[in-house]
């Protein structure tokens, strides 16, 4: 029933998270799903694996949308198919206003000089046998692209922007460590100026302080080449830093998708909630006031995901606050990803802003920003209230 | 407990009264590239009860600590020296059957990737069964008996199914479990966790370090945890040994470390992670460089090529290796050569505010 409602409400259009006028890229009801075969001469398929399962989002030039969530809940799936290493199951995937998603590959090819790639682990994602200079400057061999002082010029070039010594050109990817490794992967990235680099995990394989730098070394490039990002993570210390929106994702879905400061000072999905009040913060003390909202047993088979919300068997609001009718609201309906506020969208039956949450990050002038425009929005309420009674009032007069 | 003669006046060869004791541990590897010098002079002390974090980014050391502990380094090419004094037994120079009958029983490990450390081919049950068998003379039955009741202590929903289970039928979550519950089936009196949740998703993280809390309060058992998650450190730990480049660089309780550290390393690995519970910067503060190589580690003080301070002091920190100075009597100790009153006008000064 909940699935016909899902397919009903977007027939006619695009969802609104990926109708934005100004969007490089918009994903519209993006599904990836892996056929699971039996049999040994004859193969049929007796179920999918839902690693996406209808996710919407759009991204501006020059912005990063972060996309966070814990392993297997379909982030890493979701960038590849943005940028076509795997092919979707259904969804569009509009690129400059182009549906990517069916492009052949050969077609494809072309684009590649667009959109980009950073891999999670520096030690598989370069060829051992192939040297520093051979593989960053394989782009510009494969895309025959003209350089202006030859292939060799431009990729130290590249090395130097990057942070690496240029005279290490001939060198093999086991001279470097790892902070060096991913360096050299992104000087691949950018060597044909793409618009869009989609990096999956590129600094949770680094030490901490080896990290920053890398993370440092991103945004420069973005504001230099006006780069937009897609920045898959598990990590949300990592993800507020970097991003300007960020979409939680959990078993296939967005469950809620805002602008930073606004998911981070105000987040209202449960999940979301979770997530974050599992975040260890350096800070003793903070540490012992904090309420910790333990998620119990482990993240659904999505081959099997619980029908109608997924997070309600984990969800702690289900489980301890939620009366039995709403309870089988959960479970019977799937919430749409629908706006509850301004561009804050939520996937929950029964969302609500959780301050104590957010008051263990300490968000600064943005909070202020927030609470200001929420008692503005109370304050326009009453206002309203008001008017409305004001204007009901003369009437039974007349 | 019999006081050994002394060898050397510098060294305290007495056992120590602490529960663990570590006192100028070495641990050096010979490879044909040179001594790689992993562990180089490390001590800490350790009571009953407390939660101990080592802190440090790869290569830094932690967890050839944590073997040499556990003595597993015996046996290989790797030159162990110091002493690692527990409850009163010298661990160094131990035979290796007696080692053997500690390691397991009263000393256990958990380590960072259960997938890798669980054996595939036996079940979960059978896995947990053995260890505690190889101590306790009891039977079969009794063994599973206790088995099902830590699987189901650590969280494990229907544990007498569960335990015929393999390894991959466990989820990654699951699988650290089942590690925590075969470390403490013979209750240890100390528990090495050597970056139990690195692998792990934050939501299973935080059930996992409550979990060992909570077992920690339960059994009253030692827990050293290793980590380069300062956060984790912050949210279980009780004292910390910030390492780097095999050595110690700052010792003390975990208010010292958070809230007054002192050594240059330290406040870089503050100041480079990305806070949640702070203002967003708009940059990140990194520590310049890459870690030391162990072989040739630097001379003089081992961070002073990454340290933005050393101009502060002059030639020293290039020239002579500062010594883990004290600071305060509640045992905070840090290795660098800025005055002690200077490096606290920086950290207030110059650090704090930033971070």
């Amino acid at each position: 029933m909940s699935k016909t409602a899902r397919t009903e409400a977007e027939a006619d259009g695009v969802h609104p998270a990926a109708a934005r006028p100004d969007a490089l890229l918009a994903v519209n009801d993006l599904k990836k799903h892996f056929p699971i075969r039996q049999g040994i001469l004859i193969q049929r398929q007796v179920g999918a694996v839902r690693a996406v399962d209808g996710v919407s989002f759009s991204v501006a030039p020059g912005e990063t949308l972060g996309l966070v969530g814990e392993s297997g809940c379909g982030k890493s799936t979701t960038a590849r198919v943005v940028s076509k290493l795997l092919e979707p199951t259904a969804g569009s995937v509009m690129f400059e206003g182009q549906d990517i998603a069916r492009y052949s590959r050969s077609r494809m090819r072309t684009l590649r000089t667009d959109i980009q790639m950073i891999f999670q682990d520096p030690y598989s994602s370069l060829n051992p046998r192939h040297t520093i200079g051979t593989i960053v400057g394989a782009p510009f061999r494969i895309q025959k692209a003209k350089t202006e002082k030859g292939v060799k010029a431009e990729v130290q070039g590249l090395m130097e922007r990057v942070g690496l010594n240029p005279e290490h050109y001939n060198r093999y990817p086991h001279e470097f460590s790892g902070g060096q490794r991913q360096r050299i992967g992104i000087a691949r990235a950018i060597a044909l100026k793409p618009k869009l680099i989609v990096c999956d995990e590129p600094v949770s394989a680094l030490d901490v302080s080896v990290q920053a730098q890398v993370i440092n070394l991103l945004e420069d490039l973005q504001n230099d080449f006006n780069l937009t990002y897609i920045f898959v993570a598990h990590d949300l210390s990592v993800v507020r830093h970097i991003s300007d929106r960020v979409a939680v994702m959990y078993l296939g879905k967005i469950m809620e998708l805002t602008d930073r400061d606004v998911l981070y000072s105000t987040p209202m999905h449960p999940y979301t909630h979770a997530l974050m009040s599992a975040v260890p913060v350096p800070d003793p003390e903070k540490e012992s006031r904090r309420e910790r909202i333990l998620l119990v047993g482990d993240l659904p088979s999505p081959i099997n995901p619980p029908t109608g919300c997924v997070f309600h068997t984990r969800c702690p609001k289900y489980r301890e606050i939620l009366s039995e009718t709403d309870k089988q609201l959960c479970r019977d309906v799937v919430p749409l990803l629908d706006l509850k506020k301004e561009d804050h969208f939520v996937a929950c039956h029964f969302p609500q802003v959780r301050a104590d949450i957010a008051a263990a990050v300490d968000v600064g002038v943005t909070a202020k920003e927030v609470a200001v425009e929420q008692a503005r929005e109370a304050v326009a309420a009453v206002a309203a209230i008001e008017e409305a009674v004001a204007e009901a009032a003369p009437a039974p007069e007349d | 407990m019999q006081p050994q003669p002394a060898m050397d006046v510098h060294v305290e060869t007495d056992a120590p009264s602490a529960f663990l004791s570590v006192r100028d541990l070495r641990v050096h590897f010979p490879t044909t590239d040179g001594l790689v010098k992993a562990v180089d002079g490390l001590s800490f002390d350790l009571a009953r009860g407390q939660i101990l974090g080592i802190v440090g980014e790869s290569g830094s050391g932690k967890s050839v600590t944590s073997q040499a502990i556990l003595g597993l380094h015996k046996g290989s090419s790797a030159e162990v020296s110091g002493e690692i004094w527990f409850e009163g037994k010298e661990l160094v120079g131990m035979r290796e059957d007696r080692m053997r009958a500690l390691r397991g029983n009263e000393m256990a490990m958990i380590f960072q990737d259960p997938l890798s450390s669980l054996h595939p081919f036996y079940t979960i049950g059978w896995q947990i069964v053995e260890a505690y068998r190889e101590h306790n003379k009891v039977s079969k039955a009794v063994a599973r008996r206790r088995a099902i009741e830590m699987l189901d202590r650590v969280g494990i929903p229907n544990p007498d199914k569960r335990f015929d289970d393999y390894p991959h039928q466990f989820s990654g979550g699951m699988r650290q479990r089942a590690m925590i519950a075969m470390a403490l089936v013979c209750d240890p009196k100390l528990l090495i966790a050597d970056e139990p949740t690195t692998a792990l998703d934050v939501t299973v993280q935080a059930q996992i370090l409550e979990l060992m809390k909570d077992l920690q309060r339960e059994f009253n058992s030692a827990i050293i945890l290793i980590t380069h998650d300062l956060g984790v450190v912050a949210e279980t730990c009780e004292t910390v040994v910030v390492m780097y480049g095999g050595q110690c660089v700052e010792q003390g309780s975990v208010q010292d470390i958070f809230y007054k550290p002192q050594m240059p390393y330290t406040w870089g690995l503050l100041g480079s992670m990305p806070r949640m519970d702070r203002t967003r910067q708009a940059r990140l503060t990194p520590i310049p460089g890459t870690p030391p190589s162990l072989i040739q580690v630097p001379r003089g003080c081992v961070f002073h090529p990454r340290c933005r301070f050393r101009d502060r002091v002059g030639e020293a920190c290039t020239v002579m290796h500062p010594d883990l100075e004290e600071i305060d009597a509640s045992g905070h100790r840090a290795r660098c050569h800025i005055d002690k009153h200077q490096r606290s006008e920086i950290f207030a000064n110059e650090i704090a505010p930033t971070l």
